[in-house]
């Protein structure tokens, strides 16, 4: 079996469970009731103002801003060069490239160093911090490997040793269509393409659940305004009417 | 006081975070409840035999029945970001008392049994299996937690420990490991009425007393209703108000206020708690049982408006939780909220927080003060854990924190407030809440004091201030007992209502 065929095989798979995986998450997450109001207080009473403080919390990290200095610094430096560095790559799966990930492609491109010098001080808190060196799994550590090892190699690749981008991309539009075109055998990009198969595929098995988990989080979603709104769940109704909860 | 066992903390002057102390208060555990307490409310007494099995299908339901307890197994990072935030971790060092680690003591379980690289991969992702050992350590810093969610406002996602802890607290119950404190007061309220076991007749004896205590030292003729069908409103207090002491001054203040008002309101015998441990033990169902009892209380006597005293878990019970437990508020569309509902008066919040009443009053213009009475008096306020950041006063956010303070200034000449750091949505619990105001956590509840004790003690050294204004009964208990550890007076701390009692003025009765 040619490598081509069995990275088209390995991007479909991580494909497939990155997306199952993730749908049943959030399915399993809208599905589960909250039956009590306990959003952290002061919170807004509307659901206009919900929105606005979720904003906050996904775009600046409000809360972390508020807790550690450090922690935010580099963790918001890393989620936003990655978002960077994931526009930028849009270039690779569209065609024509839209305008607008052109102009992202320079900041893109170098965004990559930013997203790595984030890890590496968030993983330098690893052990430097005593604290956060004990709530440390080994999973913690390997998350990191794994990023900082995308992190480089995409990194290598743009400013080191340069693949075949065009027969990269060709291969990725193929699979789009199911339309095998051969993809460049260099080792950096073999590299590279695994460890993001591999993040993809444990996305929905991790603690990077935590991206679409922020979204549920009833601390963080909910209006404060029980006095004015009766807020019941379903198997909280059911005491009501004398039956026993499930 | 008795020499402590156990080292108390020193004030710096300055807050710091401990290095680790592993096991450091490993040894701290409450008496468990025996199984006539648990019975009471429902749970076995005593390690059940499948405790195992039961424990994880335990846990199983309440991942299907609450949303914040899934979110938040699954959404920890391990960011670190929590593990300087709570108070029982920066005054004892030991590590399993941070937020995150307080977490994982069940997210370990969780993930070998619900998710798929726990099962499979359990060293990878530090996953544990539900052992005796791990149930009793549990036991222990489950309740080394006063449920005070100071960590879910550092959290970038929210994550909130008490929700955690409840839930942990409710699987331990479930196998029959109960804590005698909680559960022994839970029982306490569905079998009497009250946390602390105060029969009708007693109830009315105490309020005779206190009326002529009031005429004594002033002279008019204040009331303390009780049962009184047709009164407009309920004054539902935590009963530790009719008893102990500074928590009576308050009493005596929100009995001032009523009567300085005009108000025509009660008591209730049935309903003579406004504490509910059952949200500390993270059962809906014990928690909806007593509020039950004040939805009677209230359609029994037919009242329009419902107060609540000064009382931090029992407000956010009240404020929060009340309209969905049972009815109390407005908005309801149901027959069971919009029987009680059409009832009260909906030109008031159902219910309302002792404070806010009298803040209107104040507002209105229609209470006197003399501040002088005050003048002795250097006064700081500490926001508690559950008004703060489970609750609200007034239609904005952050009324918590406007309006109790504007009630102390109204009727003090001299107020500062502690460092910002300490007070608002960042307050430090007092260290006794949350099911933790039991003597045999008393070296748990100094050390988690010490970060409160070090904000206090700044403002005592800098402004003078000579009384720290509560307004929670389970503060109260435990800073009089707590601040002789750190060299203060117990004197010095009381409640809110207590500064108004001493500054309003009162028509004298008319010879």
């Amino acid at each position: 079996m040619s490598l081509t065929v069995l990275y088209a095989i390995v991007f479909y798979a991580a494909t497939a469970l990155l997306i199952g995986g993730l749908v049943a998450k959030i399915n399993c997450y809208a599905r589960t009731p909250a039956p009590l109001k306990i959003p952290t207080t002061p919170a807004p009473t509307t659901t206009g103002g919900v929105v606005l403080r979720m904003a906050r919390e996904v775009a600046l990290f409000e809360s972390l801003f508020k807790s550690n200095k450090w922690i935010w610094m580099l963790g918001w430096l890393f989620h936003v060069s990655l978002l960077l560095v994931l526009l930028r790559h849009l270039r690779y799966f569209t065609d024509p490239v839209w305008f607008w990930v052109v102009w992202a492609q320079p900041f893109g491109k170098y965004a990559g160093f930013a997203m790595v010098a984030g890890l590496g001080g968030l993983w330098a808190r690893r052990f430097l911090v005593d604290r956060v060196r004990y709530i440390s799994t080994p999973s913690d550590h390997l998350m990191l490997m794994l990023l900082i090892g995308i992190g480089l190699s995409g990194l290598g690749m743009s400013f080191v040793a340069h693949t075949d981008i065009v027969s990269v991309k060709d291969f990725f539009m193929g699979l789009m269509v199911f339309d095998l075109k051969p993809l460049p055998t260099d080792p950096v990009l073999l590299v590279h393409l695994s460890l993001v198969a591999l993040l993809m595929v444990i996305f929905p098995i991790s603690k990077l659940l935590h991206a679409p988990g922020v979204f549920f989080s009833p601390t963080r979603n909910q209006a404060d305004n029980p006095r004015e709104r009766r807020h019941l769940s379903p198997w909280a109704a059911k005491l009501e009417t004398g039956s026993k909860p499930e | 006081m008795a020499a402590p066992k156990f080292e108390v903390p020193k004030l710096t002057g300055y807050a710091e975070t401990p290095a680790l102390k592993e096991g450091a208060t490993a040894h701290v555990k409450s008496f468990p409840a025996s199984e006539p307490v648990q019975a009471v409310i429902g749970f076995p007494g005593g390690l059940v035999e499948d405790w195992h099995d039961k424990a994880i299908a335990k846990m199983g339901d309440l991942l299907g029945r609450y949303r914040s307890l899934r979110v938040f197994m699954d959404a920890c990072v391990h960011c670190g970001a929590c593990t300087d935030k709570c108070h029982y971790f920066l005054g004892s060092g030991d590590p399993k008392n941070m937020p995150v680690a307080r977490q994982d003591l069940m997210r370990q379980v969780y993930r070998r049994h619900f998710t798929f690289a726990g099962k499979y991969f359990p060293a990878l992702v530090g996953a544990k299996d539900l052992t005796e050992d791990m149930l009793q350590e549990w036991y222990t810093y489950y309740y080394q937690c006063s449920e005070c969610r100071r960590c879910s406002v550092f959290c970038p996602y929210g994550i909130d420990t008490a929700e955690v802890t409840m839930a942990g607290r409710e699987i331990l119950d479930t196998v029959g490991i109960g804590q005698k404190y909680t559960n022994e007061i839970m029982g306490k309220v569905h079998r009497i009425g009250n946390n602390l076991g105060l029969p009708g007749p007693a109830l009315a004896n105490t309020l005779e007393g206190l009326e002529e205590d009031i005429f004594d030292a002033t002279g008019a003729p204040v009331k303390l209703p009780i049962d009184v069908k047709g009164a407009e409103i309920l004054l539902v207090t935590p009963s530790a108000d009719f008893f102990s002491e500074p928590h009576v001054e308050s009493l005596i203040g929100y009995a001032k206020v009523l009567h300085a008002a005009g108000a025509s309101w009660t008591f209730s015998s049935k309903a003579s708690e406004a504490g509910n441990f059952g949200m500390f033990i993270g059962s809906y169902e014990n928690m909806r049982r007593a509020a039950l009892r004040i939805r009677e209380a209230a359609l029994d006597l037919g009242v329009k408006r419902i107060v609540v005293g000064e009382c931090g878990h029992a407000w956010r019970v009240a404020y929060s939780f009340w309209n969905t437990l049972v009815g109390v508020g407005t908005g309801g569309e149901d027959p069971f909220s919009i029987e009680l509902q059409k009832q009260l008066d909906p030109r008031y919040p159902a219910p309302q927080h002792i404070c806010e009443y009298t803040y209107e009053l104040i507002q209105q213009g229609k209470l006197k003060f003399d501040k002088s009475l005050n003048d002795h008096r250097v006064v700081t306020f500490h926001d508690s854990c559950n008004v703060a950041r489970g609750s609200r006063m007034g239609d904005i956010p952050g009324g918590q924190f406007i309006i109790p303070r504007e009630v102390i200034k109204a009727v003090v000449n001299n107020y500062y407030d502690m460092a910002e750091e300490t007070i608002g949505e960042s307050t430090f619990c007092c260290g006794g809440g949350g099911g933790i105001l039991s003597d045999d956590l008393m070296e748990i509840r100094v050390k988690g004091a010490l970060p409160r004790m070090e904000a206090f003690n700044n403002v005592v050294q800098e402004h003078k201030v000579n009384f720290m204004a509560l307004i929670c009964a389970i503060c109260k208990a435990q800073f009089t007992k707590v601040v002789p550890y750190y060299g203060f007076d117990m004197s010095m701390v009381g409640g809110v209502h207590q500064l108004v009692s001493t500054a309003i003025l009162l028509e004298k009765e008319e010879e």
